[in-house]
């Protein structure tokens, strides 16, 4: 019967599927979605140019990108984890104990953390301090730890409009989220001086006050959004008080919605940011797992192409799209020829 | 008996004595009646209410993705920059990037203004090059490449336009917003127009939305669909080859042969189960099995082929269990009686009976599968893929993306063109279903026997 025929080639798909799963030829990255949109341009730029076909490339966040990285080494494995940070102690110990000993790091620019709001509001030119006076749980007043009791932007700095204090920030399982809390809440905290009242009340113990700091306000004037910088943007269409978080490439594309507020009085730009005048802004890495080099066709090819300078340089598309180019390229150039791998203990 | 009620009869009284005068409580029954229809109409008028929004603002969005703003430039293959040595060595030529061709284009669209007499104040040769989409260059270096003898000639391309261009045609960008674009600005915006009233740019039809592959977010106009199709397409395949012979077999086995015990009933318990289970479920069993434990490649239609066969064997097993619980028992009887074996009485008579209603069960739960994008999150379809699937069956193995999630992958994109992409994916993935569906629909109305 046709049936008994149908179940038959069936089975002998299936078996030809458990045979042919044999050479990769093209080069699989995973990781951070904030690397992502580089990583894409430079895979699409990379078939474009070399006989090798397109690496294909998936999002999904640095913790899991590099988890997948630590899986082992094999063909059904990644060869290269995209990270928006450097990668842990515990990862790499994680890697060493799955058999990924020789890891070689990337370092492929810097990304710029802006704070933006609706292009027709008010334009703002925050300082951390103001950051930490507006989100933080607890703030000290006259001497005493207070629950914070700023409402609008004109509590937290007179020299702002009382616009009702709505931010939304990048949830906790961003690393954009870590760069927030420690170049800008942290900071603030320091300077106000809670830092010091934080930690005699835990005790003279560091950690305990830094975590003391950075623990945000949680009754919905700070909203984590634990989506992309999209659903940030449409947070902030819905409400024009919404200041919201986002990186320097995703505002770069949007400058018709939203109005960039200046950190300690400087403009958020490429430029700004690879001298290091603008102060919240975090490197962007790639890590290739060295035992593929060799296996996988066009693996080194590939991670020369991106750091190259008509790539990563200052004139390159990435910088175009919003990569603040690394002024060390050329460092990084000659740890990729040389397959340098990190220095692990 | 009949006395006393012949006598009872003028003493009897019935609420209403008239059917003309209605009772309070006849009232109140129609009453209640018409609050039941009125609610039924409105929950009718709220579901279509939802629909029309929801299409409506999916079309309105989606239907320019369908149209491209396209340029015409005459394009001078300058030996000079794309063959140095002049001995058409592929592999020399090869050594010229597409950063190398940016410059033809540009040198192509100063020409061109000079031709037409277009000149925009304040208007760098650079600005007006930008126009064109940054696919271009990959387009003319393919076309060299591949025709090294057309070197030193002046040819006319066609190339797609700048993103924001299109969005001005289409009417996302404006004039206003292009002062505040640093992206684009209005001078461009003016060049775009002369260039329309020279007949060098037009919009139509955009055949690339439904071939090309993805494409990076430099370069929003030239994404398609076409590895998204393909990788969809692959699977469905997969998990027709797959979930309708294993799903039936089953079905027949249950229904006609099984004995009824605990057992059979503890399976048919499981069958319902499995169809209620999170589709997110099965991709985490997938990227278990097949990835980690049988060693399939990530990304592979075949992995999402099989993590979908998984889910839809349910739907298609209760399906198929109750199209053949339809089929009359005389038809069974009748062929017994005959001297028919049981299989044969299965296969000869009830399976063609009840052929309609397993057909239409396995098409919705294709259809259910095609817009799946849970379980292809964690086998690692979720990719920016741009080379096609090879055929198959070595193109079930290679990486692949597919519709619903090509749809999530625009969603998220920074440029606002994808936005509009996106929605044209939708509009492409709700034709299939409706397609699917409508077939569905057609076989069993052709087909489908009542007793």
């Amino acid at each position: 019967m046709s049936y008994v025929k149908l179940t038959a080639s069936a089975l002998a798909i299936a078996a030809v599927s458990a045979t042919a799963a044999t050479a990769r030829d093209n080069v699989q990255v995973a990781g951070s979605s904030t690397v992502l949109p580089y990583a894409s341009i430079v895979a699409e730029a990379f078939g474009e140019n070399f006989d090798f076909p397109t690496p294909v490339v998936e999002s999904g966040g640095s913790s899991a990108g590099l988890k997948r990285f630590c899986e082992g080494v094999g063909e059904n494995t990644i060869d290269v984890a995209n990270a928006s940070r450097k990668i842990k102690d515990k990862e790499i110990k994680a890697c060493a104990e799955a058999g990924v000993t020789d890891i070689i790091e990337v370092r492929i620019g810097y990304d710029g953390i802006v704070f933006a709001s609706d292009i027709k509001g008010n334009g703002f030119e925050f300082t951390p301090v103001d950051w930490y006076k507006a989100l933080s749980a607890q703030i000290v007043v006259d001497g005493q730890l207070v629950d914070n009791p700023n409402k609008t932007w004109a509590d937290v700095n007179p020299a702002f409009p009382a616009q009702p204090i709505q931010a939304f920030i990048p949830g906790t399982k961003h690393g954009t989220r870590e760069v927030f809390e420690e170049k800008v809440i942290l900071a603030g905290c320091e300077e106000t001086g809670d830092f010091e009242v934080l930690k005699v009340a835990n005790g003279d113990d560091k950690k305990a006050a830094e975590k003391a700091c950075i623990a945000l306000r949680t009754d919905g004037m700070s909203v984590d959004i634990d989506g992309d910088y999209t659903e940030t943007l449409a947070r902030i269409e819905a409400n024009k008080d919404g200041i919201g978080v986002f990186g320097l490439a995703f505002y770069e594309n949007n400058t018709d919605k939203l109005q960039v507020a200046t950190m300690s009085g400087v403009v958020p730009s490429t430029e700004s940011i690879a001298t290091g005048e603008y102060p919240v802004s975090r490197p962007l890495y790639f890590y290739i797992k060295k035992a593929h080099i060799g296996v996988i066709p066009g693996l080194k090819e590939y991670a020369e192409f991106f750091v190259s300078d008509e790539i990563a340089g200052p004139d390159g598309p990435l910088a175009e799209y919003g990569l603040v180019s690394d002024p060390e390229l050329a460092d990084t150039q000659a740890v990729v020829a040389d397959e340098a791998t990190m220095v692990t203990n | 008996m009949t006395d006393a009620t012949a006598s009872n009869a003028p003493d009897y009284k019935p609420h209403g004595a008239s059917l003309l005068e209605q009772t309070s409580r006849t009232r109140r029954r129609n009453a209640a009646e018409a609050r039941f229809r009125a609610y039924g109409l409105m929950a009718i008028g709220a579901g279509i209410l939802a629909l029309l929004l929801l299409l409506g603002s999916i079309l309105g969005n989606g239907l320019g993705a369908f149209q491209q703003t396209f340029i015409t430039l005459n394009v001078e293959l300058t030996e000079a920059k794309l063959d140095k040595n002049g001995n058409r060595n592929l592999d020399d030529m090869k050594k010229v990037s597409t950063f190398g061709y940016t410059p033809l284009i540009k040198t192509a669209m100063v020409a061109a203004m000079a031709e037409k007499g277009i000149k925009i104040e304040g208007l760098s040769d650079k600005d007006a090059a930008a126009l064109v989409s940054k696919d271009a260059a990959a387009q003319l270096r393919d076309f060299v490449l591949a025709n090294p003898e057309l070197i030193g000639e002046t040819l006319e391309f066609t190339f797609l336009a700048n993103g924001r261009i299109d969005g001005y045609f289409k009417g996302r960008v404006s004039m206003e917003s292009a002062e505040l674009d640093s992206n684009i600005s209005p001078q461009q915006l003016q060049l775009a127009d002369a260039l329309r009233d020279a007949d060098l740019l037009e919009k139509r039809f955009n055949t690339g939305f439904l071939t090309a592959p993805d494409a990076s977010e430099n370069r929003p106009e030239a994404a398609g669909l076409g590895v998204a199709i393909l990788g969809s397409l692959y699977m469905m395949i997969v998990v027709l080859v797959l979930a309708l012979p294993i799903g039936v077999a089953a079905s027949i086995y249950l229904e006609e042969f099984a004995p009824k015990n605990r057992w059979t009933d503890l399976i048919e318990v499981n069958i319902s189960n499995l169809a209620a289970v999170p589709s997110i479920v099965f991709g985490i069993l997938g990227l278990a099995i097949f990835i980690n434990f049988a060693g399939l490649p990530q990304s592979a239609p075949i992995v999402g082929g099989l993590v979908l066969t998984l889910m839809t064997l349910p739907t298609i097993i209760i399906a198929t269990r109750a199209s053949l619980k339809s089929v009359p028992p005389s038809i069974r009887d009748a062929a017994l009686g005959v001297g028919a074996s049981k299989m044969q009485s299965v296969f000869h008579h009830v399976l063609p009976l009840a052929a309609p209603g397993i057909l239409t069960g396995t098409i919705i739960g294709l259809a259910q599968a095609l817009g799946e994008t849970a379980p292809l999150l964690l086998i690692g379809m979720v990719a920016f893929v741009r080379e096609y699937p090879a055929g198959p069956p070595e193109g079930f193995f290679d990486p692949a993306s597919a519709l619903p999630v090509q749809i999530y992958n625009w969603t998220q994109r920074a440029d606002p063109a994808f936005v509009e992409r996106a929605s044209g994916a939708i509009i492409v993935l709700l034709i299939f279903l409706v397609f699917m569906n409508a077939v569905a629909i057609m076989l069993r109305r052709r087909f489908e026997r009542r007793w």
